[in-house]
């Protein structure tokens, strides 16, 4: 019914334990514990004992504290030793997300199946139908030879007792790249030579066995160690809370940030450059142009339809602008990007003047972990918004309109609104030239980044806070 | 038997239940079914402490004086109906 689930609601309640310990200073000595609180004695287990369950949230904090769950050698290492590790290490890696082995439940290779609706009619379109012979009968009931089946689904659509499913594999269903696949145990594993970052698998798995690797060690190291840190503020968390926007600023202030500086200022920057960058391009004869402001999107291009890369904008993202006024103003600063996606962490770890990555769930957690009440905080802020042209970045279709005010309307757009199976071919003929617009959006999370993938709340209720949020400020 | 808004269904805004899950609970009036759908009005209420016990788990829903911990669109319409078909044999 709703998007946030139970697995979610585990990563949550994790991140809120990690972020209290962090915020206590007790973690070395707790975080062992958190499994077991979480799983007490007695209590009913999700998988088949509540051990497996210990297990499972052991390796879920692992990879909370910034580690791959596959470069474990010895078992035996506790958290608190991770921990340890985790406040030595120098530097981030960039592959952002980790499979959980423990929590992957190896399901089945996708392939249709048979269901116990066969009525072993005297047609049998399924076994007719079946270019490679595979669907037989025993017994009078259908059955599918996995050995020979090519899972083209003929069989499914022809049956008229609807009696044929098809059982996918979540992840690598939701991934549009076909980045992750099992290895011989049947445990998923991300190739990152096709990961775009999209983070559809993890927001897909059904037992949360993908983990984005959290960056909150590094981030209460440098609270510890005095620095100044600056929260740069993606425009979709307009959509987040249901409080006003300075009421949610003052509680970000609140945990301990020196300033914030909006992630749409940075855009402003974008769609000035973007504007120019498209009208020269089209006078000197380009067909199109794209966005280039979804990370995911770029990284989709770069792997995989390497025809397209010539026609994405050079222009960088706002996130790259905003980290770069904020270094400007505060030299001696470390800056977080806080925001929805996943693929911003990827993103980054390449930029300069983005030190730290934190998602909504993240800052909720440590909302929490402070006990900050977004609803008691003040109604009064001392900031400059960003301009009203840019706060719709966040939503499929802000930049197209952003930049065809700037160009005088003379745009002829075409808005891919997620990034799927289908869209990867339709972009794949764009790259041939089949298209009558010169300037083509892609976000990769369908409605933009108001339904990131980290998001708290999604779809009909995001984008009506999202537009009460809009109107309250005046934009 | 009440006639309109028979259930007052009161989700707490606090930040803990919010990110806990509360942030979807209003989405409830688009999944009431039909012999609900008038009985119910859904309110906001500030964190009322709920979450200071340590042994009940967020997100907080009270209907009418009845709190509800753990709260789901699931579990709150079924323990309406569970309310409803009670005065129904009554």
């Amino acid at each position: 019914m709703t998007h946030t689930n139970k697995a979610t609601l585990t990563r949550r309640e994790l991140l809120i334990q990690l972020c209290k310990l962090l915020k206590e200073g007790t973690i070395e000595d707790q975080i062992d514990r958190i499994p077991l609180n979480m799983r007490p004695k007695g209590n009913q287990s999700l998988r088949c004992c509540i051990h497996k369950d210990r297990a499972v949230l052991k390796y879920k904090i692992m990879a909370l504290l910034g580690f791959n769950v596959d470069d474990e050698t010895d078992e035996l290492t506790s958290l608190r030793d991770y921990v340890l590790r985790a406040k030595q290490r120098k530097s981030l890696t960039s592959k952002v997300m980790t499979v959980v082995d423990e929590a992957c439940s190896s399901c089945q290779q996708g392939s249709y199946q048979i269901s116990n609706m066969c009525q072993g009619c005297e047609a049998r379109p399924c076994s007719e139908n079946c270019p490679k012979n595979a669907v037989n009968f025993i017994n009078g009931h259908a059955e599918i030879n996995h050995e020979t089946c090519v899972n083209c689904g003929k069989c499914m659509n022809e049956c008229p007792f609807h009696a044929i499913i098809y059982r996918p594999v979540p992840c690598e269903e939701a991934c549009p790249v076909k980045a992750i696949s099992k290895d011989e145990q049947g445990i998923e594993h991300i190739d990152h030579d096709k990961c775009i970052y999209c983070g559809k698998c993890m927001a897909s798995c059904p037992y949360g066995a993908i983990m984005e690797k959290s960056h909150i060690i590094e981030i209460f190291q440098a609270w510890e160690n005095g620095k100044k840190i600056i929260a740069l503020v993606a425009p979709s968390i307009a959509a987040q809370f249901r409080q006003s926007m300075p009421k949610v600023y003052n509680a970000i202030k609140k945990i301990g940030f020196y300033d914030i500086i909006e992630v749409a200022k940075g855009a402003e920057y974008t769609i000035e450059h973007e504007s120019q960058e498209w009208s020269e391009k089209m006078h000197s004869g380009c067909q199109f142009m794209t966005s280039s402001c979804c990370h995911a999107y770029t990284e989709l291009v770069n792997k995989h339809i390497s025809e397209l890369k010539d026609k994405v904008s050079d222009t960088p993202t706002p996130m790259f602008y905003a980290g770069k006024l904020a270094k400007e103003q505060y030299s001696d600063a470390l800056t977080v990007f806080i925001g929805p996606c996943t693929a911003k962490r990827h993103e980054a770890y390449f930029l300069e003047n983005i030190d730290y990555t934190l998602s909504f769930e993240e800052l909720g957690a440590l909302l929490i972990a402070n006990n900050i009440d977004i609803e008691k905080m003040d109604n009064e802020i001392n900031m400059q918004f960003a301009d009203s042209n840019v706060q719709f970045f966040a939503q499929s279709g802000g930049v197209t309109d952003a930049i065809s005010k700037k160009t005088g309307n003379i745009l002829q757009s075409e808005i891919i609104n997620g990034i799927n199976k289908a869209s990867i071919r339709q972009l794949k003929q764009i790259a041939k030239g089949k298209t009558e617009s010169n300037f083509i959006e892609v976000m990769s999370c369908e409605n933009g980044c108001v339904a990131g993938v980290n998001t708290l709340i999604k779809g009909k209720q995001a984008l009506e806070i999202f537009k009460k949020n809009q109107n309250e400020i005046g934009r | 038997m009440c006639k309109e808004q028979k259930y007052i269904i009161q989700i707490c805004t606090g930040t803990l239940c919010h990110v806990m899950g509360g942030a979807e609970l209003p989405a409830l009036i688009d999944y009431l079914p039909k012999n609900l759908k008038l009985k119910v009005q859904i309110k906001g209420m500030v964190c009322a402490n709920y979450c200071k016990d340590q042994t009940k788990k967020p997100p907080f829903v009270l209907i009418n004086s009845e709190l509800m911990q753990e709260a789901d669109l699931e579990k709150i319409i079924n323990y309406l109906q569970k309310c409803e078909n009670n005065d129904t044999y009554q």
